[in-house]
């Protein structure tokens, strides 16, 4: 078979997954296990279709549908290649987690419902990734956005789950409207919505302005960059983990894919569209963290810290597009590599972070990272496994967050000594680096808190460790982001293929990212540091071992310290915090201590989202109030409704025929 | 085999104003079912060659439009305690003289339709346009459930007319027209299920009115 037909056979796999189990009824397990072993074959085929090589077998598959706007054109290119791996491994992944997480004895009433949608999901992003016109693409496009939908409205009993679908809704639908108007834009200068005739038009800047701004405005809110992420925290924090997973670790990266295809289709990109995605993806970069830092809600935290992530990816992606628009080969292949590099190791981290946490929502029932603690003790080998996503997301070395943020630091310190020096990108170092420092007090938090220390609540104290079906995907994720950080060489094909792929100039010799890069040496430091580490850790031990613990005779004062004593979680990144206070303006409850012996007072914070809480909803209320004399139109009876409709063909009919 | 379509066209259309004038549910019921008939018959008249595919359209027309739904609605009628007359929002008279202006309108915007059919039947562009506007018409001045129902068959069988000029050049489009009715099937059955223990003088939509904010 052609690598694209076993790709369909995959989608058609994922998205055929859920419904087997629909016919049984009662408690039994075949369906879910169905589920999770026809994902688990779609992975393999569709892994196999994407390692197997191009061998000139890449053509297009079309077929007529009768649809006006062109045929059902799917074909398989670098770039998508380069997308699938994550759309194929992570729902697989997610859906034996769920055999574990989600059991349908445990959830009678919506684990029938998950299952369809959680299929249906990543074939339709499956076919995003594929499509080779703008029809095919918005129609999976729009498959994703409302299986998403259910996904995040799965417990639809809960008023949070509601509330955090509606608003997901609303956004993506938002999101769609700007694909529209892209596709439309883009037709109007093509004449066809098929991406060759697209990427072979010669467009004008004012067209090629209008489709970028669309794009990036359309697929900047799917991705969640900073100012349009307002779905995103409550969305990720709603949905069950392994649904978070997908959302996060792949869904956001659809969006990523579509700024990078857009960006592939347009010619000649001028240098604001790069100098946009830098300053949008530091925003992101910065105030992501600065709100996970500060959130209490474990998921929540995770959800902020991928819209750091997806900050990221953007520089690299805004680095590789000021590459194209100087023609400068080398920041391109630093930028988009890094760029896609990360999207891989994000998809790869942070679905290990969220199955972890679903993890300690499973052991210990709460997502509030106040309650938890000592958790390493109860839940050893969640604990080890977060400990490695912990560290792979801060981007520390030997893990494989390093790798793919080295690319992209390297390309933003390369555009200082290259031709025409662009100092603007270079500013953008400090940006990542205060991020990375940032992520670090966010993951020690967090982790400190959940992990370390005495439990905080009782439900914390009799915890209890997740069954194999919930470890063993995230073992196999924190064996790949080990892999990853060490053998990212191994991957530089897959990557020199998508850039060259992407960068499409006739002409212009694309270096390989392993001649730019010392992305061979990384198995060399990646030995050096675990030896090191290695060593320091049975030192330390033995030190430990001869210091006898001796109790202090007053200790403080405190004759029996108690968990409430404890550093929280607040507390540890108040200082952090306090640094960004304008930008998070925590709602703080504190009592106010007057006297010696004050009276028992509680204190409590809340950081209420930047745009969300503070701009979308306050200027919706104001909307509703100045809008009111709309309400006249809005009748509550259906023949005035039908009678809109009438008056609306017959006025699009008299300006089209008669005027 | 022009004037033959044309006089079919023709009852059509008389067809429609018999819908608006008549006060009854039930004679309003056997007229879209006689037009659903006549619907069938239209693609066989209008191509020269009849092949399989004009054939099963014909069949599937008249046996939706003119046997399955009418008697669905017939059951609807019989099985719940539904007040016969129409209780229009917008009397007779004035329903027949939208009609009028409704046909009128029609012919002189089917004039100037490009259209890129060369010879279509004189009469079938405008036929179809002012079936669809019947049904707007009844859509928005008639309260019922069910009148909704009859409203929707009608704008339904509109389309279907202009369908009819489509079959060879979009055969799918017209078989997914015929779909159409199965919605309509849908909506009826709904009737008859969701109501058939409530009082259903409520199901007028005027009740609707009340999820008004």
């Amino acid at each position: 078979m052609r690598p694209i037909e076993l790709i369909l056979v995959a989608a058609a796999l994922q998205a055929c997954s859920g419904l087997p189990g629909l016919l049984g009824t009662g408690p039994s397990r075949w369906g879910e296990r169905t589920a999770a072993a026809m994902f688990a074959l779609a992975a393999a085929l569709g892994m196999l279709g994407v390692l197997l090589p191009a061998d000139g077998t890449d053509t297009p598959l079309s077929a007529s549908w009768g649809l006006p706007g062109g045929d059902l054109a799917v074909a398989i290119d670098p770039v998508s290649r380069a997308f699938l791996l994550p759309v194929l491994l992570i729902p697989a992944l997610g859906a034996v987690y769920g055999l574990g997480y989600w059991r349908q004895a445990d959830h009678p009433t919506n684990g029938r419902k998950l299952r369809v949608f959680y299929g249906l999901m990543p074939a339709a992003m499956t076919v995003v990734v594929l499509a080779q016109n703008g029809i095919v693409f918005l129609m999976a496009w729009e498959v994703m956005a409302i299986a998403g939908f259910f996904l995040v409205s799965t417990e639809d009993d809960q008023r949070a789950s509601r509330e955090a679908a509606w608003v997901y809704f609303i956004a993506a639908h938002l999101g769609t409207l700007c694909l529209f108007g892209m596709f439309a834009v883009l037709h109007s200068a093509a004449g066809s919505f098929d991406f060759d005739a697209i990427a072979a038009s010669r467009m004008a800047p004012p067209l090629t302005t209008a489709a970028f701004l669309l794009g990036l405005m359309g697929f900047g809110i799917k991705a969640g960059l900073m100012p349009l992420h307002v779905w995103l925290p409550g969305a990720h924090a709603n949905a069950p983990s392994h649904v978070s997973a997908v959302l996060s670790g792949v869904m956001l990266k659809m969006g990523i894919y579509g700024l990078v295809r857009m960006t592939s289709l347009l010619p000649a990109p001028p240098t604001w569209w790069g100098g946009a995605l830098l300053a949008l993806g530091a925003v992101s970069a910065i105030l992501g963290l600065v709100f996970a830092m500060a959130q209490h809600d474990l998921k929540r935290l995770l959800a902020y810290s991928s819209i750091e992530n997806v900050g990221v990816i953007t520089i690299g992606l805004g680095l590789a597009l000021l590459g194209r628009s100087t023609g400068n080969p080398a920041w391109a292949v630093l930028g988009l590599g890094g760029a896609i590099l990360h999207v891989w190791n994000h998809s790869l981290f942070k679905p290990l972070l969220f199955f972890g946490a679903g993890s300690i929502l499973h052991g210990a029932g709460t997502r509030q990272i106040d309650h938890l603690g000592g958790l390493s003790r109860r839940m050893p080998r969640t604990a080890g496994l977060f400990l490695v996503g912990c560290v792979a997301i801060c981007a520390l070395p030997p893990l494989n967050g390093f790798a793919s943020e080295l690319l992209i630091y390297l390309g933003l310190l390369g555009t200082l000594d290259g031709q025409g020096g662009l100092p603007s990108a270079a500013a953008v170092v400090p940006v990542l680096a205060l991020a990375g420092g940032l992520a670090a007090v966010a993951f020690a938090k967090l982790f400190g808190t959940a992990f370390l220390g005495e439990p905080r609540t009782e439900t914390a104290r009799h915890a209890h460790e997740s069954p194999l079906a919930m470890i063993l995907p995230m073992s196999v994720l924190a064996a790949l982001c080990v892999a990853v950080g060490a053998f990212a060489a191994v991957l530089a094909p897959l990557l020199d293929r998508a850039i060259a792929g992407w960068w499409s100039a006739v002409g212009t010799q694309v270096p390989s990212v392993v001649e730019v890069s010392p992305l061979r040496w990384l198995p060399l430091t990646s030995a050096a540091i675990f030896l090191v580490s290695g060593v320091a850790i049975v030192a330390l031990r033995r030190a430990m071992r001869t210091t006898a613990i001796r109790p202090g005779t007053w200790d403080c004062g405190y004759a029996e310290p108690s968990p409430r004593m404890q550093y929280t979680g607040s507390s540890f990144s108040q200082f952090a915090g306090s640094l960004f206070s304008w930008a998070l303006l925590p709602r703080v409850d504190a009592p106010r201590i007057r006297g010696l012996f004050p009276p028992t007072g509680r204190f409590r914070s809340e950081v209420p989202d930047a745009v969300l809480d503070r701009m979308v909803l306050p200027s919706a209320r104001l909307a509703t109030h100045f809008l009111r004399w709309a309400r006249v139109l809005q009748r509550g009876k259906i023949q005035i409704y039908m009678l809109y409709v009438l008056l609306t063909v017959l006025a699009l009919f008299v300006s089209t025929f008669v005027l | 085999m022009s004037s033959a379509t044309d006089a079919l066209l023709v009852l059509i259309l008389l067809l429609n104003f018999f819908v608006l004038g008549s006060s009854r549910i039930r004679s309003i019921i056997y007229t879209i079912a006689a037009q659903g008939l006549l619907l069938g018959v239209l693609p066989l008249l209008v191509h020269e060659s009849i092949g399989v595919r004009e054939g099963l359209v014909s069949v599937g027309a008249i046996a939706l439009k003119s046997v399955v739904i009418p008697r669905m609605l017939l059951r609807a009628m019989a099985d719940l305690p539904i007040r016969r007359e129409i209780e229009p929002l917008v009397g007779y008279r004035t329903s027949l003289l939208l009609g009028a202006a409704a046909t009128g309108a029609s012919m002189a915007l089917a004039a100037r339709l490009p259209l890129e059919i060369v010879h279509p039947p004189p009469l079938l562009v405008p036929a179809s346009f002012a079936t669809v506007l019947t049904g707007f018409i009844v859509l928005t001045t008639r309260t019922k459930a069910i009148t909704q129902v009859l409203g929707y068959l009608m704008l339904e069988n509109g389309i279907f007319i202009f369908g009819v000029l489509l079959l060879e050049a979009m055969p799918f489009l017209v078989e997914v027209g015929v779909l159409l009715d199965l919605f309509v099937a849908i909506f009826v059955m709904g009737i008859i299920i969701n109501h058939i223990s409530r009082e259903f003088a409520s199901v007028s939509t005027e009740r609707l009115a009340e999820l008004r904010e």
